[in-house]
Protein backbone atom coordinates (compact mmCIF):
# COMPACT_ATOMS: atom_id res chain seq x y z
CA UNK A 1 0.00 0.00 0.00
CA UNK A 2 1.27 3.48 -0.80
CA UNK A 3 1.96 5.53 2.32
CA UNK A 4 0.13 8.69 1.42
CA UNK A 5 -1.89 10.94 3.68
CA UNK A 6 -5.52 10.51 2.77
CA UNK A 7 -8.03 12.99 4.07
CA UNK A 8 -11.49 14.12 2.92
CA UNK A 9 -14.00 11.60 4.27
CA UNK A 10 -16.80 14.13 3.68
CA UNK A 11 -18.66 13.59 6.90
CA UNK A 12 -18.49 15.30 10.23
CA UNK A 13 -21.08 18.05 10.00
CA UNK A 14 -23.96 15.81 11.07
CA UNK A 15 -21.95 14.45 13.99
CA UNK A 16 -20.96 17.92 15.07
CA UNK A 17 -24.57 19.13 14.87
CA UNK A 18 -25.81 15.93 16.55
CA UNK A 19 -23.45 16.51 19.44
CA UNK A 20 -24.88 20.00 19.97
CA UNK A 21 -28.50 18.85 19.72
CA UNK A 22 -27.97 15.93 22.11
CA UNK A 23 -26.28 18.32 24.56
CA UNK A 24 -29.46 20.44 24.58
CA UNK A 25 -31.62 17.33 25.15
CA UNK A 26 -29.41 16.28 28.07
CA UNK A 27 -29.50 19.78 29.59
CA UNK A 28 -33.32 19.87 29.37
CA UNK A 29 -33.58 16.42 30.89
CA UNK A 30 -31.27 17.36 33.76
CA UNK A 31 -33.56 20.26 34.71
CA UNK A 32 -36.70 18.12 34.27
CA UNK A 33 -35.21 15.29 36.32
CA UNK A 34 -34.03 17.60 39.13
CA UNK A 35 -37.45 19.27 39.41
CA UNK A 36 -39.20 15.89 39.52
CA UNK A 37 -36.79 14.45 42.08
CA UNK A 38 -37.06 17.53 44.32
CA UNK A 39 -40.85 17.38 44.13
CA UNK A 40 -40.94 13.85 45.55
CA UNK A 41 -42.78 13.74 48.89
CA UNK A 42 -40.13 11.46 50.38
CA UNK A 43 -36.86 9.85 49.28
CA UNK A 44 -37.89 6.22 49.34
CA UNK A 45 -37.61 3.34 46.91
CA UNK A 46 -41.35 3.39 46.21
CA UNK A 47 -41.41 7.14 45.50
CA UNK A 48 -38.33 6.80 43.27
CA UNK A 49 -39.90 3.89 41.42
CA UNK A 50 -43.17 5.75 41.07
CA UNK A 51 -41.37 8.72 39.50
CA UNK A 52 -39.89 6.52 36.76
CA UNK A 53 -43.17 4.63 36.34
CA UNK A 54 -44.83 7.53 34.45
CA UNK A 55 -44.96 7.14 30.68
CA UNK A 56 -43.46 10.54 29.85
CA UNK A 57 -40.66 10.17 32.43
CA UNK A 58 -39.80 6.78 30.99
CA UNK A 59 -39.77 8.13 27.43
CA UNK A 60 -37.72 11.22 28.32
CA UNK A 61 -35.23 9.16 30.39
CA UNK A 62 -34.72 6.77 27.51
CA UNK A 63 -34.31 9.73 25.14
CA UNK A 64 -31.70 11.13 27.53
CA UNK A 65 -29.76 7.87 27.42
CA UNK A 66 -29.88 7.75 23.62
CA UNK A 67 -28.66 11.37 23.51
CA UNK A 68 -25.90 10.53 26.00
CA UNK A 69 -24.72 7.53 23.99
CA UNK A 70 -24.66 9.40 20.70
CA UNK A 71 -22.87 12.32 22.35
CA UNK A 72 -20.35 9.93 23.90
CA UNK A 73 -19.82 8.15 20.58
CA UNK A 74 -18.77 11.36 18.81
CA UNK A 75 -16.60 12.45 21.73
CA UNK A 76 -14.87 9.11 22.22
CA UNK A 77 -14.31 8.75 18.48
CA UNK A 78 -12.65 12.19 18.49
CA UNK A 79 -10.27 11.02 21.22
CA UNK A 80 -9.41 7.87 19.24
CA UNK A 81 -8.78 10.00 16.14
CA UNK A 82 -6.36 12.22 18.05
CA UNK A 83 -4.43 9.63 20.01
CA UNK A 84 -4.73 6.19 18.38
CA UNK A 85 -2.73 6.29 15.16
CA UNK A 86 -2.64 2.66 13.88
CA UNK A 87 -5.75 2.28 11.70
CA UNK A 88 -6.43 -1.36 12.67
CA UNK A 89 -6.42 -0.68 16.41
CA UNK A 90 -8.54 2.41 15.91
CA UNK A 91 -11.13 0.54 13.87
CA UNK A 92 -11.26 -2.22 16.49
CA UNK A 93 -11.80 0.38 19.22
CA UNK A 94 -14.55 2.02 17.16
CA UNK A 95 -16.35 -1.30 16.79
CA UNK A 96 -16.00 -2.20 20.49
CA UNK A 97 -17.25 1.26 21.54
CA UNK A 98 -20.22 1.09 19.16
CA UNK A 99 -21.29 -2.35 20.38
CA UNK A 100 -20.87 -1.24 23.99
CA UNK A 101 -23.03 1.86 23.47
CA UNK A 102 -25.74 -0.03 21.58
CA UNK A 103 -25.68 -2.65 24.34
CA UNK A 104 -25.99 0.05 26.99
CA UNK A 105 -28.99 1.50 25.16
CA UNK A 106 -30.69 -1.92 25.19
CA UNK A 107 -29.82 -2.36 28.82
CA UNK A 108 -31.21 1.09 29.71
CA UNK A 109 -34.50 0.22 27.93
CA UNK A 110 -34.67 -3.08 29.78
CA UNK A 111 -34.18 -1.41 33.17
CA UNK A 112 -36.68 1.38 32.49
CA UNK A 113 -39.47 -0.86 31.22
CA UNK A 114 -38.93 -3.47 33.89
CA UNK A 115 -40.02 -1.02 36.59
CA UNK B 1 14.29 53.67 29.33
CA UNK B 2 18.02 53.75 29.97
CA UNK B 3 20.65 51.08 29.41
CA UNK B 4 19.81 47.77 31.08
CA UNK B 5 20.88 44.16 31.04
CA UNK B 6 18.33 41.52 30.10
CA UNK B 7 18.60 37.79 30.88
CA UNK B 8 17.64 35.21 28.30
CA UNK B 9 17.15 31.45 28.19
CA UNK B 10 17.20 30.42 24.54
CA UNK B 11 16.52 27.11 22.83
CA UNK B 12 19.59 26.22 20.79
CA UNK B 13 19.95 23.43 18.29
CA UNK B 14 22.29 23.13 15.35
CA UNK B 15 21.71 19.70 13.78
CA UNK B 16 25.22 19.78 12.25
CA UNK B 17 26.92 20.19 15.64
CA UNK B 18 24.56 19.36 18.48
CA UNK B 19 23.41 15.88 19.36
CA UNK B 20 20.26 17.28 20.94
CA UNK B 21 18.74 20.68 21.71
CA UNK B 22 19.72 22.58 24.87
CA UNK B 23 18.75 25.82 26.63
CA UNK B 24 21.42 28.54 26.59
CA UNK B 25 21.62 31.14 29.38
CA UNK B 26 22.78 34.44 27.98
CA UNK B 27 22.41 38.11 28.85
CA UNK B 28 22.73 41.23 26.77
CA UNK B 29 23.02 44.92 27.45
CA UNK B 30 20.32 46.96 25.73
CA UNK B 31 20.54 50.57 24.62
CA UNK B 32 17.84 53.08 25.51
CA UNK B 33 16.47 52.85 21.98
CA UNK B 34 15.94 49.06 22.17
CA UNK B 35 12.21 48.67 22.76
CA UNK B 36 11.13 45.39 21.26
CA UNK B 37 12.21 41.81 21.79
CA UNK B 38 13.53 41.77 18.22
CA UNK B 39 15.90 44.66 19.05
CA UNK B 40 17.27 42.52 21.88
CA UNK B 41 17.64 39.52 19.59
CA UNK B 42 19.58 41.61 17.07
CA UNK B 43 21.92 42.69 19.93
CA UNK B 44 22.25 39.04 20.97
CA UNK B 45 23.17 38.08 17.43
CA UNK B 46 26.04 40.60 17.55
CA UNK B 47 27.25 38.97 20.77
CA UNK B 48 26.83 35.37 19.54
CA UNK B 49 26.51 35.20 15.77
CA UNK B 50 25.68 31.49 15.79
CA UNK B 51 22.16 32.32 17.05
CA UNK B 52 19.64 31.87 14.24
CA UNK B 53 16.17 33.37 13.89
CA UNK B 54 14.02 34.73 11.08
CA UNK B 55 13.09 38.39 10.79
CA UNK B 56 12.37 40.76 7.98
CA UNK B 57 10.10 43.79 8.21
CA UNK B 58 10.52 44.30 11.99
CA UNK B 59 7.05 45.89 12.24
CA UNK B 60 4.52 43.05 12.47
CA UNK B 61 3.67 42.82 8.79
CA UNK B 62 5.77 39.98 7.38
CA UNK B 63 5.18 37.43 10.16
CA UNK B 64 8.73 36.06 10.03
CA UNK B 65 9.80 36.38 13.66
CA UNK B 66 7.05 34.32 15.29
CA UNK B 67 8.40 32.36 18.25
CA UNK B 68 7.41 31.00 21.63
CA UNK B 69 8.08 33.82 24.12
CA UNK B 70 7.87 32.84 27.80
CA UNK B 71 5.55 29.99 26.82
CA UNK B 72 3.24 31.99 24.56
CA UNK B 73 3.52 32.37 20.80
CA UNK B 74 4.03 35.88 19.50
CA UNK B 75 6.02 38.15 17.21
CA UNK B 76 9.36 39.31 18.58
CA UNK B 77 9.00 42.64 16.73
CA UNK B 78 5.66 43.48 18.42
CA UNK B 79 6.56 42.35 21.95
CA UNK B 80 7.85 45.00 24.37
CA UNK B 81 11.02 43.57 25.86
CA UNK B 82 10.43 45.36 29.18
CA UNK B 83 6.99 43.81 29.56
CA UNK B 84 8.49 40.31 29.83
CA UNK B 85 9.48 38.63 33.11
CA UNK B 86 13.15 37.55 33.10
CA UNK B 87 14.86 35.34 32.19
CA UNK B 88 13.02 35.65 28.88
CA UNK B 89 12.58 32.09 27.62
CA UNK B 90 12.59 31.78 23.85
CA UNK B 91 11.73 28.60 22.00
CA UNK B 92 10.84 27.87 18.38
CA UNK B 93 7.14 27.63 17.50
CA UNK B 94 5.84 24.36 19.01
CA UNK B 95 4.81 21.39 16.90
CA UNK B 96 6.85 22.11 13.78
CA UNK B 97 10.23 20.52 12.93
CA UNK B 98 13.16 22.68 14.02
CA UNK B 99 15.60 23.64 11.27
CA UNK B 100 17.98 25.42 13.63
CA UNK B 101 17.61 27.38 16.91
CA UNK B 102 14.43 29.47 16.59
CA UNK B 103 13.83 28.60 12.92
CA UNK B 104 11.13 26.05 12.14
CA UNK B 105 10.17 24.23 8.95
CA UNK B 106 6.82 25.75 7.92
CA UNK B 107 6.15 23.31 5.03
CA UNK B 108 3.24 21.58 6.78
CA UNK B 109 1.69 24.89 7.74
CA UNK B 110 1.75 26.22 4.17
CA UNK B 111 0.57 22.90 2.76
CA UNK B 112 -2.59 23.26 4.82
CA UNK B 113 -2.94 26.90 3.77
CA UNK B 114 -2.68 25.96 0.09
CA UNK B 115 -5.18 23.12 0.51
CA UNK B 116 -8.04 25.60 0.99
CA UNK B 117 -7.26 27.31 -2.36
CA UNK B 118 -6.44 30.75 -1.00
CA UNK B 119 -7.38 32.70 -4.11
CA UNK B 120 -10.55 34.04 -5.69
CA UNK B 121 -12.30 31.53 -7.95
CA UNK B 122 -14.55 33.28 -10.46
CA UNK B 123 -15.11 31.90 -13.94
CA UNK B 124 -16.81 35.00 -15.36
CA UNK B 125 -14.64 37.09 -17.67
CA UNK B 126 -13.10 39.91 -15.64
CA UNK B 127 -14.88 43.26 -16.07
CA UNK B 128 -13.01 46.19 -17.53
CA UNK B 129 -12.12 47.73 -14.17
CA UNK B 130 -12.74 45.45 -11.16
CA UNK B 131 -15.22 43.04 -9.60
CA UNK B 132 -17.40 45.18 -7.37
CA UNK B 133 -18.80 44.51 -3.92
CA UNK B 134 -21.25 46.46 -1.78
CA UNK B 135 -19.68 48.12 1.28
CA UNK B 136 -21.65 45.68 3.49
CA UNK B 137 -20.28 42.65 1.64
CA UNK B 138 -16.77 44.09 1.86
CA UNK B 139 -17.29 44.64 5.60
CA UNK B 140 -17.52 40.86 6.12
CA UNK B 141 -13.89 40.44 5.00
CA UNK B 142 -12.58 42.65 7.80
CA UNK B 143 -10.83 40.58 10.44
CA UNK B 144 -10.08 37.89 7.83
CA UNK B 145 -7.80 39.35 5.16
CA UNK B 146 -5.35 40.87 7.67
CA UNK B 147 -3.75 37.50 8.51
CA UNK B 148 0.04 37.59 7.97
CA UNK B 149 0.54 33.78 8.13
CA UNK B 150 3.01 33.96 11.01
CA UNK B 151 1.72 30.56 12.25
CA UNK B 152 1.42 31.72 15.89
CA UNK B 153 -2.17 30.43 15.99
CA UNK B 154 -1.82 27.05 14.28
CA UNK B 155 1.27 26.13 16.29
CA UNK B 156 -0.51 26.95 19.57
CA UNK B 157 -3.46 24.71 18.67
CA UNK B 158 -3.42 21.22 20.29
CA UNK B 159 -5.60 19.86 17.48
CA UNK B 160 -2.93 21.02 15.01
CA UNK B 161 -0.17 19.45 17.14
CA UNK B 162 -1.91 16.04 17.03
CA UNK B 163 -2.91 16.14 13.35
CA UNK B 164 -0.83 18.72 11.43
CA UNK B 165 -1.10 16.60 8.29
CA UNK B 166 -4.90 16.42 8.35
CA UNK B 167 -6.33 19.37 10.31
CA UNK B 168 -6.24 22.61 8.31
CA UNK B 169 -5.55 24.63 11.45
CA UNK B 170 -6.82 28.06 12.54
CA UNK B 171 -4.77 30.10 10.04
CA UNK B 172 -5.91 27.98 7.08
CA UNK B 173 -9.53 27.98 8.23
CA UNK B 174 -9.52 31.76 8.73
CA UNK B 175 -8.29 32.08 5.13
CA UNK B 176 -10.89 29.52 4.01
CA UNK B 177 -13.69 31.62 5.47
CA UNK B 178 -12.17 34.75 3.92
CA UNK B 179 -12.94 33.22 0.48
CA UNK B 180 -16.20 31.51 1.50
CA UNK B 181 -17.46 34.91 2.69
CA UNK B 182 -16.29 36.76 -0.42
CA UNK B 183 -19.32 37.57 -2.62
CA UNK B 184 -17.05 37.69 -5.71
CA UNK B 185 -16.08 34.03 -5.25
CA UNK B 186 -18.11 31.37 -7.09
CA UNK B 187 -16.75 28.21 -5.46
CA UNK B 188 -18.55 28.47 -2.10
CA UNK B 189 -20.11 25.02 -2.40
CA UNK B 190 -16.84 23.32 -3.36
CA UNK B 191 -15.06 25.12 -0.56
CA UNK B 192 -17.64 23.89 2.00
CA UNK B 193 -17.41 20.36 0.53
CA UNK B 194 -13.65 20.52 0.88
CA UNK B 195 -13.94 21.25 4.60
CA UNK B 196 -16.81 18.85 5.38
CA UNK B 197 -14.50 16.37 7.04
CA UNK B 198 -13.90 15.04 10.56
CA UNK B 199 -10.25 16.10 10.35
CA UNK B 200 -9.99 19.14 8.10
CA UNK B 201 -12.56 21.31 9.92
CA UNK B 202 -14.09 19.35 12.78
CA UNK B 203 -10.84 18.77 14.70
CA UNK B 204 -11.44 22.30 16.03
CA UNK B 205 -12.80 21.92 19.55
CA UNK B 206 -12.93 25.69 20.24
CA UNK B 207 -9.94 25.62 22.58
CA UNK B 208 -9.32 29.22 21.40
CA UNK B 209 -5.54 29.30 21.89
CA UNK B 210 -5.50 30.79 18.38
CA UNK B 211 -7.51 33.82 19.50
CA UNK B 212 -5.31 34.19 22.59
CA UNK B 213 -2.04 34.41 20.65
CA UNK B 214 -2.91 36.14 17.35
CA UNK B 215 -0.57 39.17 17.11
CA UNK B 216 -3.03 40.85 14.75
CA UNK B 217 -5.95 40.31 17.19
CA UNK B 218 -7.88 38.20 14.67
CA UNK B 219 -10.43 35.58 15.70
CA UNK B 220 -10.05 32.26 13.82
CA UNK B 221 -12.53 30.57 16.19
CA UNK B 222 -15.27 32.97 15.10
CA UNK B 223 -14.44 32.32 11.43
CA UNK B 224 -14.59 28.55 12.03
CA UNK B 225 -17.97 29.02 13.73
CA UNK B 226 -19.21 30.92 10.68
CA UNK B 227 -18.08 28.10 8.37
CA UNK B 228 -20.13 25.68 10.50
CA UNK B 229 -23.06 28.13 10.35
CA UNK B 230 -22.90 28.10 6.56
CA UNK B 231 -22.81 24.30 6.53
CA UNK B 232 -25.90 24.33 8.74
CA UNK B 233 -27.72 26.76 6.46
CA UNK B 234 -26.78 24.60 3.49
CA UNK B 235 -27.99 21.39 5.14
CA UNK B 236 -31.34 22.35 6.67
Amino acid sequence: MVRRIVVGAHYGFRDWLGQRVTAVVMALYTVFFALNALALPEMSYDAWRGMFGGGFMRFFTFLFFLALFFHAWVGVRDIYMDYIKPVGIRLALHVVTLFLLVGYAGWAAQILWRL
Amino acid sequence: MSKRTVQFKIYRYDPDKDEKPYMQDISVELEASDKKLLDALVRLKVKDDSLSFRRSCREGVCGSDAMNINGKNGLACLTEVDSLPQPITLRPLPGLPVVRDLIVDMTQFFKQYHSIKPYLINNDPPPERERLQTPEDREELNGLYECILCACCSTSCPSFWWNPDKFVGPAGLLAAYRFIADTRDQATNDRLDNLEDPYRLFRCHTIMNCVDVCPKSLNPTRAIGKIKDMMLRRAV
